[in-house]
């Protein structure tokens, strides 16, 4: 350890004990909202405090750590978070997907398949699906207890009532084991599906409301929808313009104040794993074309 | 207090409440009431404001726990039920389905947020319904027979006027056809016109659906509109019951005769 000034991870043992007993009750029950007392951080409540402290708690020395900012891992939130594990626990880091065993990610579930063994950790801002429907904490906590979702079903009529179609396209709500409805945090809808049945461990946490949920391994996740009106995953019209994936989930880059915009990748490790096996796309940098776009 | 059914129908009695009290405190807001509700029954209670109406309402409808006594409820397999014997989630369950509650205020009973539309199909959806075209249609119909132009589905309640709000209200809370409502003033802060019409409203539906019916009212003429049975309340005691126009046209105690001529003629 480089900062022997820090407990190893930065939290004391008192501290990630108490976390990890919220982890244990969490994941024994999938989907439900565990209260923890949650710590200050040495960040502002937004930028990932619930992430940072579950990371923390569950982080060992053999670990590898990647974290990702919607699917990114070079915002300056995600190497924030990777620096300060760096220095206050010495672990490993990475941004490779397939190596890391644990992965704190904010809004995105990476593209490459996760694994038995890994730990994804979502930072999430707002845990309460039921929240915007129904203020009362009190109410909501029923709610979840006596398994009276319907108001949730109100949200998605709503949409469709509006759009035509269910609109709502990231925290899109699901169910756990068929029990808790869940916020899956501000991901994108098209993540949703591989929630469901994942072979990694999937921990969430949220610091300023002080919850932490879990989805254990090989856990059915459904998301909610009407029988005429079924959950559908979102699509794009194109492939990324740098690796050419169609299966992948694109940011649209403004490249020129003319309206000159490509689309590629959020996930940028599995972005550059795809370019470095060959993948070309529109607008990379391929030998048979110029760049269009400095 | 308990009157003999009229009419020697033998139905098994839908609501019976027993000696129900409730003191806060020093203070007792209802004492010693009890009554029998049959199915189709609609039964006004009447008094002046602060004379335990509201609170009695409360009781019935097991939003308060009573200080003394107990109601009981027919549930949908026939057995009669002790109402504070139940579990939070049967309550909950038959409080939106068996059972509406209509606010005197609408906004209270009505998510002003959401569109007319989600407000009649809620109570669908929290009992499972899964077909947003069914829910619509079925949302749709419900506002046709309330009287709301259909093409106002997509409005929220907030848009709506003080009458339509509270027919929309009437509208969720009948949906899943509950068999006993409960109004709480249900006219209130309407001006005339619209009362009559809602009360007419109000009355077809009761006598379509064969609903029964208690009715918190101040106004005498909605109690002789809407209901069957009058109850008069003072003091948080009830002084008075029987037959509407019985008690309306021949009022025994002083009190009813005092509300009945309290009525300003036109």
């Amino acid at each position: 350890m480089n900062a022997p000034s820090y407990n190893f991870a930065y939290l004391d043992e008192q501290t990630k004990r108490m976390i990890r007993r919220a982890i244990l009750k969490a994941i024994a029950t999938p989907g439900y909202q565990v209260p923890f007392a949650s710590r200050e951080m040495p960040m502002p409540y937004g930028w990932g405090t619930g992430g940072v402290q579950v990371t923390a708690a569950i982080l060992g020395p053999d670990d590898v750590l990647k974290v990702i900012d919607q699917g990114s891992d070079d915002t300056t939130n995600a190497i924030s978070i990777r620096k300060f594990f760096g220095k206050t626990a010495g672990v490993a880091t990475t941004t490779s997907t397939a190596e890391a065993t644990v992965i704190q990610t904010r809004h995105r579930i990476p593209e490459a398949p996760l694994h038995g063994g890994q730990v994804l950790v979502y930072q999430v801002p707002i845990p309460e699906p039921l929240r915007f429907l129904e203020p009362r904490e009190t109410e909501t906590r029923r709610m979840h207890a006596l398994g009276e979702y319907g108001l949730m079903h109100v949200k998605l009529y709503e949409d469709i009532a509006r759009f035509g179609h269910i609109a709502t396209s990231y925290a899109y709500p699901v169910k756990v084991n068929a029990r808790y409805v869940m916020d899956p945090s501000p991901t994108p809808k098209f993540d949703n599906p591989k929630m469901d049945n994942c072979p990694a461990l999937q921990l969430f946490g949220a610091g300023r409301e002080k919850r932490i949920y879990a989805i254990p391994p090989h856990t059915n996740v459904v998301s909610l929808d009407f029988e005429d009106h079924p959950f559908a995953r979102y699509r794009f019209d194109a492939p990324c313009a740098l690796c050419g994936a169609g299966d992948s989930y694109l940011d649209e880059i403004v490249t020129d104040d003319k309206g000159g915009r490509m689309f590629v990748c959020s996930d940028t490790d599995y972005c550059e794993t795809r370019q470095a096996a060959g993948h070309r796309g529109s607008e990379s940098a391929a030998p048979h074309r110029e760049v269009a776009h400095g | 207090m308990v009157e003999p059914r009229s009419d020697g129908l033998e139905d098994p009695p839908l609501l019976v409440a027993e000696g129900l009290g409730k003191d806060y405190g020093r203070l007792t807001a209802c004492k010693d009431v009890s009554f029998v509700l049959y199915p189709g029954e609609v039964l006004a209670v009447v008094g002046e404001s602060g004379s335990g109406k509201s609170t009695l309402l409360q009781l019935l409808s097991a939003q308060l726990t009573p200080s003394a006594g107990r109601v009981s409820y027919r549930m949908r397999d026939g057995m009669l039920r002790d109402l504070a014997a139940l579990g939070e989630a049967e309550r909950r369950f038959l409080f939106r389905t068996d059972w509406g509650y209509v606010h005197q205020d609408p906004a209270q009973g009505l998510r002003m947020a959401v569109s007319a539309g989600a407000n009649v199909g809620e109570r669908l959806m929290a009992v499972g319904w899964n077909h947003y075209g069914r829910i619509r249609d079925t949302a749709s119909s419900w506002l046709q027979r309330v009287e709301i132009d259909t093409a106002r589905i997509d409005d929220a309640p907030r848009t709506y006027s003080g009458g339509m709000r509270q027919r929309l209200q009437i509208a969720r809370n009948l949906v899943t056809e509950p068999r006993l409502v409960l109004m709480d003033e249900p006219t209130g802060g309407l001006d005339v016109s619209v009362q009559a019409r809602l009360l007419d409203l109000m009355r077809n539906l009761v006598n379509e659906l064969g609903l029964a019916a208690v009715v918190v009212t101040h106004d005498l003429a909605v109690a002789r509109l809407l209901s069957h049975r009058v109850m008069v309340m003072k003091d948080g005691r009830v002084i008075e019951t029987g037959l509407t126009d019985q008690v309306l046209d021949d009022p025994r105690e002083p009190y009813t005769q005092l509300l009945v001529s309290s009525i300003l003629p036109v």
